[in-house]
């Protein structure tokens, strides 16, 4: 009993870091229809360049905020190149963020290297005791902050103008032109949006964890299947589909096998596909012809 | 259906037979050995991908197991290796169909989605299970024996690495000129206007896919039987990538297309370790450039050039 509540625990954890990643896609893809392959490199991205902003003697915050800028400034290039594609199909724009995703991580192999790296926990090393498991102080900084986020993203795209504004654009870009809509700067807006949700998550992650310039890929594609799993498009399924994951990976690694661990997520992607392709929260449109 | 030769293909025959006469040393062989076998993957993703319009990020994970049966039943238990191919291709080739059914439903993202995960869990199989796939070590590959012949050089592997290639590429144009490829870009066009007039769409996009597993897996099998040696690299998710890549660098839908992108990533990567720390650097650029200014690949440079050709071997036919 006392085990399974420390893998719920620890399971809950990693589940945030999905939830982040998976909303940043879910950012993208509601803008813009198109599946971001290189949203586990934003994630790298904010880790390593944390840590190497903290090596060079920044203190913690200034690195923080560097480094979410940084992000989000990677985050606005891959949009410019994809206004500049010539070609927007579905295969080519994947391709093209896959090609960003080699580029961003051969990028950190330059500037970076390819060692592990990690961080001092910005709260501190302790841990606090619940039922004979222990919670660190790290681990519950990151539910906090990515509850924190989640709230706060619903918040922005519900009450603020702006918010309003960016869903009205994934609703109908040509209603949304025509009510004075800068639909250019509302884009540039979302990618930056994204970066900076998956910067923040790579940073919480970092301390737990350690990062190298090679962390995004798997982080990426869990992301992605956390938001599958949740029903891709919903902001709420994301996050249901992040806690879902992490949940069942670390049961599986604990009670059935340690090594099948990376396989869960894309064997419960695949049984979604299958069966509900909608996902948990799905609202799949029946296609008309 | 006219099983005609054209000038293409003549063509490239010749340039395989000037080739090798251009090579200093071994290595050479190697690279154009290894673009040959990436080459044929990729005619068969591009009959799924640009034919039948369907997407596939799992074909590298396809190729990497159906060479680790092959491998497995030659090298393990001892069958005659050209045995041991033909059973890795009733066994992939009926998974193939087996996984196609509720894989080909699925459209767009969550296709590509569906076949990147049964990619990647192929390939943490294979580094699983290591009493039959010798773990992430990978494991050693008995020599190719056919016929008592021993295919010990890179000669011997050019020539029949050449022959695969040709023939396929032969197969491949019949092919899609038949009432056969007819059908595929009715699919590739528009899958409900196909099936409104009486096609059986998900039969056909089945098919394609088999053949593309298939395909995938003698290619497969052959790269591991000459390298003397193989490991789940051979299945991993950045192989299935890349494969995707040659493909829509190459130029989606085109016979020399995919073969001209197979050719250029196979070789690039040779020349760019020279610029050790920067090559991955590199090569992501390039894939950007590619696909922001040439997104309908690079063989749509030589447009101009083969469709003067084509109509003057339509013409003389």
């Amino acid at each position: 009993m006392i085990e399974l509540f420390g893998y719920l625990l620890s399971g809950v954890t990693v589940g945030f870091i999905y939830t982040l990643v998976g909303l940043g896609f879910t950012v993208i893809y509601n803008s813009s229809g198109i599946i971001n392959f290189s949203q586990g490199e934003f994630v790298m991205a904010g880790g390593m360049s944390t840590v190497f902003l903290l090596h060079a003697g920044l203190p913690l915050g200034i690195s923080f905020v560097l480094s979410i800028m940084i992000t989000s400034m990677i985050g606005i290039v891959l949009y410019k190149l994809i206004s500049f594609s010539k070609d927007s199909s579905p295969i080519s724009l994947i391709i093209l963020t896959l090609g960003f995703a080699i580029f961003l991580r051969g990028l950190a192999q330059v500037i970076f290297d390819k060692q592990l790296h990690t961080m001092p926990s910005f709260v501190g090393e302790g841990a606090f005791e619940i039922f004979d498991t222990t919670l660190s102080y790290q681990a519950l900084l990151i539910m906090i902050v990515a509850s924190a986020i989640v709230v706060a993203l619903y918040v922005f795209f519900k009450k603020t103008k702006t918010g309003q504004a960016m869903v009205a654009a994934s609703n109908n870009v040509d209603a949304a032109k025509l009510m004075g809509i800068n639909i250019q700067k509302i884009l540039i807006l979302n990618f930056a949006i994204s970066a900076v949700i998956a910067s923040i998550g790579g940073i919480l992650l970092t301390p737990m964890t350690s990062t190298n310039y090679e962390v995004g890929i798997m982080l990426g594609l869990k992301g992605f299947c956390a938001a599958i799993i949740g029903g891709l498009g919903n902001p709420f399924g994301a996050v249901a589909g992040g806690l879902v994951l992490g949940i069942l990976e670390s049961l599986v690694a604990g009670y059935i096998s340690s090594e099948y661990k990376d396989a869960v997520a894309f064997i419960v992607l695949l049984l979604i596909l299958f069966f509900m392709p909608g996902g948990i929260f799905g609202n799949l449109k029946s296609q008309r012809v | 259906m006219r099983y005609n030769i054209n000038s293409q293909i003549l063509l490239l025959s010749a340039i395989l037979v000037i080739l090798p006469f251009t090579f200093a040393n071994d290595f050479y062989f190697e690279i154009a050995i290894l673009s040959m076998l990436n080459a044929l993957i990729c005619i068969g993703l591009n009959l799924l991908m640009g034919y039948a319009g369907q997407v596939s990020l799992g074909h590298g994970a396809f190729a990497g197991l159906g060479a680790y049966i092959a491998v497995i039943f030659s090298s393990r238990y001892g069958l005659n290796p050209l045995l041991s191919i033909f059973i890795a291709i009733i066994i992939m080739g009926l998974l193939a169909f087996v996984i196609s059914k509720p894989i080909l439903k699925l459209k767009g993202h969550y296709l590509a989605m569906a076949t990147l995960g049964i990619g990647i869990i192929i390939s943490i199989v294979l580094e699983v299970e290591e009493d039959f796939t010798g773990g992430t070590d990978g494991m050693s590959v008995d020599s190719f024996v056919v016929f008592g012949y021993e295919f010990s050089d890179s000669i011997s592997w050019y020539i029949l690495c050449s022959f695969l290639l040709v023939f396929t590429i032969w197969m491949f144009e019949n092919l899609i000129k038949s009432p056969f490829g007819r059908l595929l870009r009715s699919i590739h066009d528009s899958e409900k206007a196909a099936d409104s007039v009486g096609i059986d769409v998900s039969y056909y996009k089945s098919i394609v896919f088999v053949i593309s597993v298939v395909i995938a897996t003698v290619a497969g099998s052959l790269y591991a039987f000459f390298s003397g040696f193989i490991s789940p690299q051979e299945a991993s998710f950045s192989h299935s990538i890349e494969l995707v890549v040659m493909v829509v660098l190459g130029g989606l839908g085109r016979v020399y297309g995919a073969i001209f992108g197979a050719v250029v990533l196979t070789v690039l990567p040779q020349l760019l370790t020279s610029f050790d720390d920067y090559e991955t650097l590199i090569f992501g650029s390039i894939i950007i450039a590619v696909m922001i200014f040439m997104p309908k690949g690079i063989a749509s440079l030589f447009d101009g050039f083969f469709k003067k050709k084509e109509q003057n071997s339509a013409s003389s036919n």
